[in-house]
Order: structure tokens, then C-alpha cells, then sequence
């Protein structure tokens, strides 16, 4: 009876620890099957050329992902711009001055904007957020404009990123010890100016690896920003034309693009910089955050 | 001593609006969909598949997506559970506390739970081909559930951690084995476990990018894991793209039910983690 039982508990165990290794693994696995796809692209056309050349025209075998790369870093750059003071703001005033009551309130506010799917966010930026471009804040700068912009793009995302940030950001602000902001409120200063002394000064790197992480999830989030940016491969010159970004280029043209090699090599290619891009950004952002939440546990 | 209040003032005000706008985009998002799709939205489009000349307007509704998604969804909740329940028991009580291989695990669960759902589509999309698979429910279930584990594992994770440690302690000096012991500790974990599912649903059920190439398309319910499944999020992309103006209205109903259920499920898993840390020993 004694060994059937530890017999149960060392398979349980070991299971176990055969998933535990899955999970690190699985990482690897998918970054080696993305490396290996991508082969033949970079093999034919070397690193270099598939970065910085704008030519894009894959049934020519001109394979230049600079266009696409260009409008990601644009759309996720305008959406860090407009979300960061918003979310800095809001997660300062929930920290600080709200009352239990009004940050109880919040919480869901925020955890519904992180679940709303990206589907929605996309059919809301075509509803609104293009058509006001088009027709209100383009005519003032530039002679037409569909309206399906970088600037589209990049309010969508800011909107889908706002609630990562500001939950990424109190628990920041929660790490500050209590002890500190108590000194400064004691030696007669205002909250605001223990706001921007202390708590700030104090948390700026858990900001930084917020916004890090926030723009990883800009960088691959694909079906809203797929919806609102047009979609054209160009170089966007101003925040009134189109773009076409990575994920989207991914989603439009893989699966129909099998019988052409080199271009499913291609595409395969664009998953695995996203892929390396968004794990350098995380890893590093994560790691940040790690360290900073240690250092304040007793 | 006038200016620093002054600004104090200031300030507060603008924290206040910043957070006023945050709440007013959640309604105005909401309001926007409810409002374009209210007038789409009748009984048919949630208890009829699509007829003849459905995406030219005429009758029909998006069953086969509904359907379709919950297929999906459920096949992947029961893969993940799987593997994310004894994940979650492994580090938390096999390991010793503060061990670095948990801390491995979760950093790695941390940076899977990053990778943009495209990636895992594309990647899964690669698998398919490479185990000579077609597009289908099953390929579907696959992808979703390497996009919905790392979140289950790290939310169930979060709240195990949480857990007092007198429980296993007492169990273990009763003479329990770990396994025993994980399997009583695993009913104190329930209400925890729930909510973590939950947020795993919503996040499964409404992305579009892995089911993209995995889970293809089709106007009617599958019946076997080998037949392609449509699923609410692409069916809501498919019908936006229509030059028709009454189904982009039904795509606008259709969005409508996806966020009613994302609704359902976000409250429901707030309810269920507010239940938890009440019961809390």
C-alpha cells in the first residue's frame, strides 16, 4: 500500500517536471521552427537587404521589409505617445488620491478594456476614430485622406494598450514603500510635489519597463490595427497616410502564399522578428520588473 | 506656499479628467458597438446559420461562428487545464520555495504570455503543415491553446501563490504524500482556478489572428475535428469587408455578441475571485 502510494507521487512528479521543461522549452521550439522557415529568405537574400531594402514586390522575388517595419515602429510609437500621460496620470490618481471606493470602481473599467477582443476595437476605430480623421483633423493638414491611417492606427492601439500600462504601473507605485511617501508628506509637501519627487523619481524604471512592454504589445497586435491602417506598402510620410505594419502583412497574405516558397519563407521571416523583437522587449521589460518587485518584499 | 497648492489643484484636476476620458472611452466603445448593432440584432442571428445569399444580405444568421468559437474554445480550456493545473501544483509545491527553477518557469510563462497571437498562428499554421494537417477545428483548438495557457497558468499561478502555507504543511505532517497533498489543496484552489479559466476564455474567444489559418472558415457547424470551424471574431472581420451595407450591419450585431459575452465572462470571473478571497483560509 506504502509503495503504491510514493510509486503515485514520483510519476505525478515526474510528469510534472517533464511539463515544467515543456514550458521553458516551448519558447525555443517556436523561435528554432520560426529561425528555420525564415532560412531560405535570409540564405537568398542576406540580412541586410531583407531589412533595409523598400522594395517590395514578391512575385519578382523582391522580398524588402522596410515599409512594414517602418509603419509597426510608427503606429506603435504614436500609441505609446498618446496612451503613456493618460495611463501615468490615471495610475498617479488611483494610487494616491482616489478613494477605496473610486479605485474599486476602476478595477473592472480596466480589466473590461483588456478583455474587450481586438475584433471590437477594430470594428470601434472604423466607426469613429476613421471617419473623424477623415473628415475633421486631415482636412486641416493635408488636401484628402481615407481616414485609414498611421494616425488611425496608432489611437486604436493606444486605447488597447492603456489598460496594460495602468495596471503594470500601480503595481509599480504599490512597491513604493509606504515609509517614504509618508516622509515627504510629513516635511510639509503637497502630494503632487511628493507625487513628482518621490513616487516618480522612484518608479522610473518600473515606467520604463511598462512602456517597453506596452510597445511589445503594440509591435504584434494584428486584427484592430489590421482594420483601421489601410493596408498600403509604402513608407508613411505623415501620420495622414496609410501603412501596412508586420502583423498585418502576416495576417493578410499567409496561408494563400503556399505555393510560392520564397515568399511563405518571407512571411515566415516578418513572425520571426516579430517574434525576436517582442521576446528581447519582454524579457528585458519582465526581468526589470522582477527585480524591482523583489526589491521591496520583506 | 500659494503656488505649490495651486498646482496641487491643477494637477488633481487633470488626473481627474485623465481618468474620466479612460472611463469614457470604455462606454463610448461599448456605446458605439451597441449602437450600430442593435438594429441588426434579432433572434436569427443567433439561432440560424448562414442561408443562401447570406453575404449579399439576405436571411441568416452567424450560429455556425458562435458555435464554431465555443467548439474551439472548450477543445482548448481542456487541453490547458491539463497541462496548466499540475504546472501550476509543481512550482508552487513541489519546488522549494524561492527555487530558481520556478523562477525560470515563471519568467518563461512571463515572455510566452507576450508573444503576439499572430506569431502563435503562424507558428501553429507551420506545425499544421508540417504534421500534414488542413485547416480545421482541431489545428484551431492547438493554436488557441498555446495562446490561452501561458495566461491560465500565470493567473492560477498568482492566486496559489497566495495560498497559506499551513495547509500543506499540515498535510504534509499528517503523512501525506506531495500528490495527495496537491489533490486537497487543488479543491481550496477552485474558485481561483475558475477565474483564471474565465480570463483564459476571454482572451481565447475573442482573437482573431490564431484562428486566422488554423481554424479556416465555413457556413456550416462542424461535426469531426478534421472539418474547418468558423469562429465569431473572423466571422465579425469577414462580414465588415462586405460591400453590403445590411451585413456590415450584421457584423456590427455580431460584434455585439462577442462583446456581451467577453462582458459575461469578465464579470463572472470578478465575481468568482471575489468569492475566493472571502473563503479564503
Amino acid at each position: 500500500m506504502r509503495k503504491i502510494r510514493l510509486a503515485k507521487d514520483r510519476i505525478a512528479r515526474y510528469l510534472m517536471l517533464g511539463i515544467a521543461i515543456f514550458t521553458i522549452l516551448f519558447l525555443l521550439i517556436i523561435g528554432l521552427s520560426l529561425f528555420f522557415k525564415a532560412l531560405p529568405i535570409i540564405r537568398e537574400k542576406s540580412l541586410w537587404v531583407l531589412l533595409t531594402s523598400v522594395n517590395w514586390k514578391p512575385f519578382k522575388g523582391d522580398f524588402g521589409f522596410l515599409p512594414f517595419i517602418l509603419s509597426t515602429f510608427y503606429v506603435s510609437l504614436i500609441a505609446i505617445i498618446i496612451a503613456l500621460p493618460f495611463s501615468i496620470l490615471t495610475s498617479i490618481y488611483l494610487n494616491t488620491y482616489a478613494s477605496k471606493t473610486i479605485c474599486r470602481f476602476f478595477e473592472p473599467v480596466v480589466d473590461l478594456l483588456s478583455g474587450i477582443p481586438p475584433v471590437i476595437y477594430g470594428v470601434w476605430g472604423t466607426l469613429t476614430i476613421v471617419p473623424l480623421i477623415a473628415n475633421k483633423i486631415a482636412p486641416k493638414f493635408v488636401e484628402f485622406s481615407t481616414g485609414y491611417t498611421v494616425l488611425a492606427g496608432g489611437v486604436v492601439l493606444a486605447v488597447m494598450i492603456i489598460p496594460l500600462l495602468i495596471s503594470i504601473m500601480l503595481e509599480v507605485f504599490r512597491s513604493i514603500p509606504q515609509e517614504i511617501t509618508d516622509a515627504s508628506l510629513s516635511l510639509g509637501a503637497t502630494k503632487w510635489q511628493t507625487v513628482k519627487r518621490v513616487i516618480l523619481r522612484k518608479s522610473f524604471p518600473g515606467i520604463i519597463a511598462a512602456t517597453v512592454l506596452a510597445l511589445s504589445r503594440a509591435f504584434g497586435e494584428t486584427m484592430a490595427v489590421l482594420m483601421v491602417c489601410g493596408n498600403i506598402t509604402q513608407i508613411p510620410h505623415s501620420v495622414f497616410d496609410a501603412c501596412y505594419p508586420l502583423p498585418a502583412l502576416i495576417a493578410n497574405n499567409y496561408g494563400e502564399m503556399l505555393s510560392m516558397p520564397s515568399y511563405e519563407s518571407a512571411l515566415m521571416f516578418s513572425a520571426f522578428l516579430l517574434f525576436i523583437i517582442v521576446v528581447i522587449f519582454n524579457g528585458l521589460s519582465r526581468f526589470t520588473l522582477i527585480q524591482i518587485e523583489k526589491r521591496y518584499q520583506f | 506656499m500659494r503656488i505649490k497648492q495651486i498646482e496641487e489643484k491643477i494637477f488633481k484636476v487633470i488626473m481627474m479628467g485623465a481618468a474620466m476620458i479612460i472611463l469614457g472611452l470604455l462606454l463610448y466603445i461599448i456605446g458605439t458597438v451597441f449602437y450600430r448593432g442593435l438594429p441588426a440584432l434579432t433572434l436569427d442571428m443567433i439561432t440560424k446559420l448562414p442561408g443562401g445569399g447570406f453575404y449579399l444580405g439576405k436571411e441568416g444568421g452567424v450560429l455556425n461562428a458562435i458555435v464554431g468559437s465555443l467548439y474551439i474554445i472548450l477543445g482548448s480550456l481542456a487541453i490547458s487545464i491539463v497541462i496548466s493545473v499540475p504546472l501550476v501544483m509543481y512550482i508552487n509545491f513541489y519546488l522549494p520555495p524561492k527555487s530558481i527553477f520556478s523562477s525560470i518557469i515563471r519568467f518563461s510563462l512571463d515572455i510566452l504570455f507576450g508573444i503576439p497571437s499572430i506569431v502563435y498562428g503562424a507558428f501553429g499554421f507551420a506545425l499544421m503543415i508540417y504534421l500534414g494537417m488542413r485547416a480545421s477545428l482541431l489545428g484551431g483548438i492547438i493554436t488557441v491553446a498555446m495562446l490561452i495557457m501561458p495566461l491560465m497558468m500565470r493567473s492560477f499561478d498568482e492566486v496559489t501563490r497566495l495560498l497559506s502555507r499551513d495547509l500543506p504543511d499540515a498535510l504534509l505532517s499528517l503523512g501525506a504524500t506531495k500528490y495527495e497533498m496537491t489533490k486537497v489543496i487543488i479543491r481550496q484552489m477552485v474558485p481561483g482556478l475558475i477565474t483564471a479559466i474565465l480570463l483564459a476564455v476571454g482572451r481565447g474567444i475573442g482573437d482573431a489572428a490564431t484562428v486566422l489559418f488554423t481554424a479556416g472558415y465555413t457556413d456550416n457547424i462542424p461535426t469531426a475535428l478534421n472539418q474547418p470551424a468558423a469562429t465569431l471574431p473572423l466571422s465579425i472581420f469577414f462580414q465588415l469587408g462586405s460591400p453590403v451595407e445590411e451585413v456590415q450591419n450584421r457584423a456590427y450585431a455580431s460584434a455585439i455578441i462577442l462583446t456581451v459575452m467577453i462582458l459575461i465572462l469578465s464579470f463572472s470571473a470578478r465575481y468568482f475571485s471575489s468569492k475566493f478571497s472571502k473563503h479564503k483560509i
